[in-house]
């Protein structure tokens, strides 16, 4: 090769010549604004035209957040303060505050315990949202839900021991039959619980003084602490009413499927606000007459329906995407349904539902300021009815909204980053 | 499960019904059957004695009296004398009207948000996650509120329009943004006008025979006749003749300052606008995410091997990434629309007369006939989604990959 080049090509060079950087417009930071921002003249132009509309929504928002004040009493003092200058009255939200966050009537010497139990509640979940922290912390996940119901409804510590104390008794007596029949060890552990719970109920009133707190009603329950206590009790409880539901859809008996398919849609084609109404004004005729239930109660059962049946669907579908041999596997290892279902079915289909079942949880999550439309006071039921109202803060809009959408904002944006976090962590597939 | 026992010799025991799996799941059902219908006695009872104790009874001759009570916005004859029945009526036109707007409005948004997020503008993606996630992540009663209180607390009253000072004017004389809502010039069909509106019809049916017959003559014969202007031309151009020859007979009455409001033209009221924004940007938000995963799931090699075979850019999209992203994108879509409509029944946080305001809210508080009245909203909510799904059966069976 070299040599009949040699003989036609008067110089060939032999040696590599050293690299050189690239040009300065095609490294570092400048290619990547040529490349990202400024490749083609309609691109410019888009960019030129992005950095006017994020111009125009910062030098609006800016002065008016950074201008704020927050130190006074009522609107005609920070219009005073503010002297005409354009910039929010922030001093609302230092002003009800406590109100914003805990409605009207929660009593005031008792703020710290729905505070301690949302801040024991990042406590309980941990566990459950990352696997890598020691598992004897599940121990106080189990028990937080009467910790939370003592701390925030108040009353004897007896009261949600006694329940505690029912469902150990009955978890002992499942654990103990389970080997031998799944359904015997259900039933019996629900009846021994129940037995439990009734025998307890004749010894708390007597001794309703133990360890009490100043009892609260439910009604009494207002603000973002009744936002967060919606969300949080009906994702909880429609987690297992959905997978009951998935699992009663897919089953080859036709009659609980049916019972199953027509509550699951009946549920998703109608609007949350009419399931309200009917916790709000219709539930009443269908219960036994002189029962007095809590509004809030009713809308816990309505919406925990609404979240299950959602549920349900994204679980059918994480069910429907498992191979069929999984289910042969089992069969054919005799596992009979319910171990089938616990052991090798539910936890690779749970896996796969994921995303779909934190979507629901946090469409649920912003769903809950819908019973403000049936005149409760959660969040956005406070800042329309007793903030808006008042002669202090008429006006005062936008600090209230943003308030508002901020604290909603933080929430939902935090539970879906954690499920796309979550996600990558489960991937067992590499690729 | 499909498990099966070996025959049991011998005769039928009464413990088979528990152990045996061949007639287990009938005890199962039955146990099941039973529960349901004590459940349902036990509501029909308390229902039939609490009714007995308030005096009540079920009855829908309520629908046939005069409602009583005002809609300020309806697309049909209504007035306060008039039945509920009609009143209902209204409501569910306008929840229909306003569900159709947003679900328009908020296609246009998604679209345009989820194409944008992919572009390799970084500055242009990055502002349409913004938008996503924050708008995703806010509930849409808050959106509704925010935007009704911008119609209502932040645009200027009628009379800011009026005097030679006014601290408010018009757009192009003809819109007018107040705080009453938006008035825009109304078209008043003369006589003649249905001639020119039928001339359109024909002008569409005609345009779209001619791009069939362009398409058909290009397969075979391989002419290409150009689509365009022609196009344009036919819808245009015989309606404008026309609507000169019948004398102009479409004129617009363009909204007027008449004392203290605005007389003339077309009121959209705030309650609708603030329903209709809301649900527009928060839907839209949501159609933006399943329009990138619709693109995002169409492989890259598909967009390579349509490039191999010589077509060009527009092409590779219309003719192989869109049909294809359409497959994806569309069971989502519909989805997004059904919930626009159950949304829509927040439109009673503002004072929009949907029927969830009509119906389940004035004539509920005033006949006091809660249980028909939520029934009867459950029940057309119930016929919108179920109606709705059904049609997405069908499309999904026609579209879905026909595999052997």
């Amino acid at each position: 090769m070299s040599d009949t080049h040699a003989a036609s090509v008067p110089y060939v060079r032999d040696t590599m010549l050293p690299q050189h950087a690239p040009p300065p417009t095609a490294q570092g930071p400048v290619k990547w604004v040529r490349e990202s921002l400024f490749s083609s003249i309609p691109y410019t132009i888009l960019t030129l035209a992005a950095l006017y509309v994020i111009y125009l929504i910062l030098s609006g928002f800016l002065p008016w957040l950074l201008g704020g004040v927050w130190t006074t009493s009522n609107i005609r003092e920070c219009r005073e303060v503010l002297d005409g200058v354009q910039a929010g009255c922030f001093s609302v939200l230092t002003e009800r505050w406590n109100q914003l966050l805990f409605g009207i009537a929660y009593p005031q010497d008792g703020y710290w315990r729905p505070t301690l139990a949302f801040v024991l509640l990042f406590v309980a979940v941990s566990p459950v949202l990352f696997s890598n922290l020691p598992r004897g912390l599940i121990l106080f996940t189990v028990i937080y839900p009467f910790i939370a119901f003592w701390l925030i409804w108040g009353g004897s510590l007896l009261v949600p021991l006694s329940a505690l104390l029912a469902f150990v008794v009955a978890y002992v007596v499942y654990s103990r039959i389970v080997k031998t029949s799944f359904a015997g060890g259900l039933f019996a552990g629900l009846i021994a619980g129940i037995v439990t719970w009734f025998i307890c109920g004749f010894i708390t009133p007597s001794l309703s003084g133990v360890l009490a707190l100043e009892p609260v009603a439910s009604r009494n329950m207002g603000g973002f602490m009744l936002n967060m206590i919606l969300g949080v009790i009906c994702v909880s409880l429609s987690l297992p009413m959905g997978i009951l539901l998935a699992l009663g859809r897919q089953s080859s008996l036709p009659i609980i499927k049916l019972i199953c398919v027509v509550f699951i849609e009946f549920i998703r084609g109608v609007p949350l606000i009419t399931l309200l109404f009917v916790a709000n004004v219709v539930l009443a005729y269908f219960l036994p007459p002189g029962t007095n239930f809590d509004l809030i109660l009713r809308v816990i059962i309505m919406i925990t329906m609404f979240a299950s049946a959602y549920i349900a669907e994204v679980i059918r579908g994480g069910l429907a995407a498992l191979p069929r041999g999984q289910y042969e596997a089992a069969d054919s290892l005799g596992l009979d349904y319910a171990q089938a279902m616990r052991l090798i079915i539910l936890p690779q289909a749970l896996k796969i539902s994921i995303p779909g079942i934190v979507n629901v949880a946090v469409g649920l999550f912003k769903d809950t300021t819908l019973v403000s439309i049936i005149s409760m006071f959660d969040l956005v039921g406070m800042i329309r009815g007793p903030i808006l109202a008042s002669t202090d803060w008429n006006g005062v809009y936008w600090e209230l909204w943003g308030f508002a959408a901020l604290l909603f904002f933080v929430v939902c944006y935090g539970i879906s980053q954690y499920s796309q976090w979550l996600e990558r962590q489960l991937q067992t597939d590499h690729h | 499960m499909t498990t099966m026992s070996d025959p049991q010799q011998g005769s039928f025991r009464l413990s088979m019904l528990l152990n045996d799996t061949r007639y287990r799941s009938y005890t199962f059902q039955f146990i099941a059957l039973i529960l349901l219908i004590a459940l349902m006695s036990f509501l029909g009872i308390n229902l039939v004695r609490n009714l007995a104790e308030a005096g009540l009874n079920i009855s829908y001759g309520f629908l046939n009296v005069p409602a009583g009570y005002d809609i300020n916005q309806s697309l049909i004859d209504y007035n306060s004398q008039s039945s509920n029945l009609r009143a209902a009526m209204v409501g569910i036109i306008n929840t229909l009207l306003v569900a159709f707007l947003a679900c328009v409005t908020a296609t246009i948004l998604g679209v345009i948000a989820g194409v944008a997020r992919l572009s390799k503008n970084w500055l242009v993606s990055k502002l349409m996650s913004v938008y996503v996630e924050i708008f995703r992540n806010i509930p849409v009663l808050i959106w509704i509120l925010m935007i009704y209180t911008l119609m209502t607390a932040v645009l200027p009253a009628p009379n800011k329009f009026r005097g030679d000072n006014a601290t408010s004017s018009m757009l192009f004389d003809a819109f007018a943004f107040t705080n009453r809502g938006i008035y825009i010039p109304a078209p008043v069909w003369g006589p003649g006008s249905m001639i020119v509106v039928a001339t359109f019809v024909l002008s569409i049916i005609a345009a779209i025979i001619y791009r069939r017959y362009a398409v058909s003559l290009l397969f075979r014969t391989g002419k290409l006749l150009p689509m365009g202007w022609p196009t344009v031309a036919i819808l245009l151009v015989p309606t404008i003749v026309m609507f000169f020859i019948m004398g102009s007979p479409i004129a617009l009455d363009y909204p007027e300052l008449k004392g203290f409001n605005f007389r003339g033209g077309l009121q959209i009221g705030a309650p609708l606008i603030a329903l209709w924004l809301a649900l527009s940007v928060y839907t839209g938000a949501f159609i933006a995410e399943n329009v990138r995963a619709g693109i995002q799931a169409i492989s890259k090699g598909q967009t390579e091997a349509a490039s191999s075979l010589g077509l060009r850019p527009k092409r590779v999209m219309n003719l192989v990434v869109l049909p294809q992203a359409l497959r994806v994108i569309i069971p989502p879509l519909i989805s997004q629309y059904l919930n626009i409509t159950k949304n829509s029944s927040l439109a009673i946080a503002v004072g929009y007369a949907d029927i969830t305001a009509t119906l389940g809210g004035i004539t509920l508080n005033q006949t006091g006939r809660a249980i028909e009245c939520v029934l009867l909203l459950m029940l057309f909510y119930l016929t919108i989604s179920l109606s709705i799904s059904a049609i997405m059966n069908v499309y999904n069976n026609s579209v879905s990959l026909k595999e052997r």
